[in-house]
């Protein structure tokens, strides 16, 4: 592939391999006796991942602080839940409603606010989620069902195939997240990711550079919610039964620390935080009352070893080697300034 | 015809008057220095073209068409490219790609294209990246194409910015103070590249304190004090303008 050939795509091929063996793993899993907990547990691991990787693009590319990320999820779930248990559609056919009502409301919602910086934003964000949380607790419009939740929601049906047990969702939820990671690969090492770079790193230059700011965030955000919508039907399937209680704020926080965790919107660090913060807290909940207090204790263990994020954001690599000294210099045949043409490490 | 043109350009912050009634014209493929001392509002007056700022009233001309109160992004797609004064790099990222932000507002690949790598897509990106490589090789920086902006020395990093700015295809490159901040060896190889810009077909208008380079390279000077324009003309024709040395130097009392 062009893509492949045009730039050294090492994380590209370290993906393959990891999901490669996550599929072997799940194998060996669903053979050996008690292998079902941990494929659940996968499973968890896999929803938040992926929805992991859908504030990525706003908060990890962007570098927009969106604190409500789970009312996106939501959202999506809700509508997935809606659409098959009173109108009875196939949850398969619920997927592109989900993801398209779930963007629309985050661009309707993210335009008024959109220029607010930092920890502004946060905290409307916050309040956004909230204020869907409570609708859905209200029964909003009757359709939500209150605090209780939507109950009976059908598995998702592909091709005649039902996907029932924890192993066969299993290639469900990573087979979404392997796509997911990725297309968001791609999009990364394009135009329009280093534009969402370019925006979260300096939005004067980025602006002076002709990179339209505000459209730009908006796309990030309606593209970000668009995923999680899609997530939501994942899940909505995967627990049957959905409630309020599941999207609250905590979950918004999870998922921003494992962005931020991560470190600077790394995708293999997405992943590897994923793992390390969800697979750590149901680990966790077999130590009872303990569990929340443990949870803390390594979180402020993990920001003391590494505050800069378990993976360096990684810089794009460019085959533009053989190019190095084909074109003509304005300055004479000496190459740069007095410092020489290496950059000097000032550190 | 000239290629930009501002007729009585008004701006205010508050009560401060920083540009008052300003009119200078920028004739295709010259180089055009805009001068005077601190706080003259000669860095206004360049928000003003680059749409960071609106003006009061006045309006800015470029290749005939009115630009004033339209957006940065739009103005460096009609051929308006500027460097900063404190210098705006994109630190923590390659020099390569701090070229290619210039390249942005000549690419087409959006959302989808990118993300299923169409195959224009991908031709783009490589061409893209051909003619970033070309820039940097024009300022010399392009055999580290690959290292981190934020390590390059003070004076390279201006010539990094030279580069991005040439890369949106400009006919106006503004420059603000492009040789603060370097050595003389440095502004003597500025003072060429500010000549091979010229080559190229690209008009300049540039702030500068060292008078040495704009007295060089300069066709024409146009001088500020206090937010009004003092005098405009040729170096010689400023250099001997009294108002201009009043400006610089005070007068004596015993005058």
């Amino acid at each position: 592939m062009e893509a492949l050939k045009q730039t050294r795509h090492i994380g590209f091929w370290t993906g393959i391999v990891f999901f490669a063996l996550m599929a072997v793993l799940a194998i060996a899993l669903e053979s050996s006796s008690g292998g079902n907990t941990w494929l659940r547990t996968l499973n968890n691991i896999g929803i938040f991942t992926a929805l992991a990787l859908s504030l990525n693009i706003i908060l990890g590319q962007t570098g927009l602080f969106n604190m409500g990320h789970i009312a996106f999820f939501a959202l999506g779930a809700y509508v997935t839940a809606v659409l098959n248990s009173v109108l009875g559609w196939p949850i398969i056919y619920t997927l592109p409603f989900a993801a398209c009502i779930t963007a629309l409301f985050a661009f309707v919602v993210a335009l008024p606010v959109i220029h607010l910086r930092g920890d502004y934003l946060l905290v409307v964000t916050i309040g956004i989620s909230e204020i869907l949380r409570i609708a859905f607790v209200n029964d909003i419009f009757g359709l939500t069902q209150g605090p209780n939740g939507i109950t009976g929601i059908q598995r998702i049906e592909l091709f005649g195939y039902r996907f029932m047990s924890q192993f066969a969702q299993f290639y469900l939820i990573w087979g979404f997240v392997a796509i997911t990671a990725c297309l968001f690969y791609f999009l990364e090492h394009s135009r329009f990711g280093r534009a969402l770079n370019y925006i979260k790193y300096d939005e004067v230059a980025a602006s002076g550079n002709g990179v339209n700011i505000v459209r730009y965030k908006l796309i990030a955000f309606a593209l970000g919610a668009f995923w999680a919508g899609m997530v939501g039907t994942i899940y909505a399937p995967f627990i049957r039964t959905i409630s309020p209680g599941l999207f609250e704020f905590k979950e918004s926080v999870l998922l921003f620390a494992i962005v931020i965790l991560a470190g600077g919107g790394n995708i293999v660090g997405i992943v590897l935080a994923s793992f390390l913060l969800v697979g750590m807290r149901d680990v966790l909940t077999m130590f009872g009352d303990w569990s929340m207090l443990l949870f803390g204790l390594m979180m402020v263990v993990i920001m003391i070893i590494r505050p800069q994020g378990i993976m360096k954001p990684r810089r794009r690599q460019y085959n533009a080697g053989h190019l190095v000294g084909k074109f003509p210099s304005g300055i004479g045949k000496k190459a740069g300034l007095s410092a020489g043409n290496q950059a000097e490490v000032v550190e | 015809m000239s290629l930009l043109s501002l007729q009585n350009v008004i701006k205010k912050f508050g009560g401060l008057t920083a540009v008052n009634d300003v009119s200078f014209t920028v004739d295709e493929q010259s180089v055009v220095g805009l001068i005077g001392p601190n706080g003259a509002g000669k860095t206004t007056v360049f928000n003003l073209i680059t749409g960071n700022y609106a003006p009061l009233s006045g309006t800015v001309t470029f290749r005939g068409q009115v630009i004033n109160g339209q957006k940065p992004y739009k103005i460096v797609q009609q051929g308006i490219a500027r460097t900063f004064q404190n210098i705006r790099l994109f630190q923590q990222m390659s020099l390569l790609e701090n070229v290619l932000a210039g390249r942005h507002c000549r690419m087409h690949a959006g959302l989808f294209a990118s993300m299923f790598c169409l195959p224009w897509q991908q031709r783009e990106e490589k061409s893209a990246v051909e003619r970033a490589m070309q820039e940097l090789a024009f300022v010399g920086l392009d055999a580290g194409y690959d290292n981190e902006a934020g390590n390059l020395s003070y004076g390279n990093q201006r010539l990094l910015e030279i580069a991005r700015a040439l890369a949106t295809d400009p006919k106006l490159i503004i420059l603000d103070e492009p040789a603060g901040g370097m050595n003389d060896q440095e502004t003597a190889a500025l003072t060429e590249l500010i000549a091979a810009i010229q080559k190229r077909g690209i008009t300049v208008l540039l702030i500068e304190h060292d008078m040495n380079l704009v007295m060089n390279i300069c066709q024409k000077l146009v001088v500020l004090e206090y937010g009004a324009k003092i005098a405009e003309g040729t170096p010689e024709e400023i250099k001997s303008n009294p108002k201009v040395i009043e400006a610089y130097l005070g007068t004596s009392d015993d005058e």
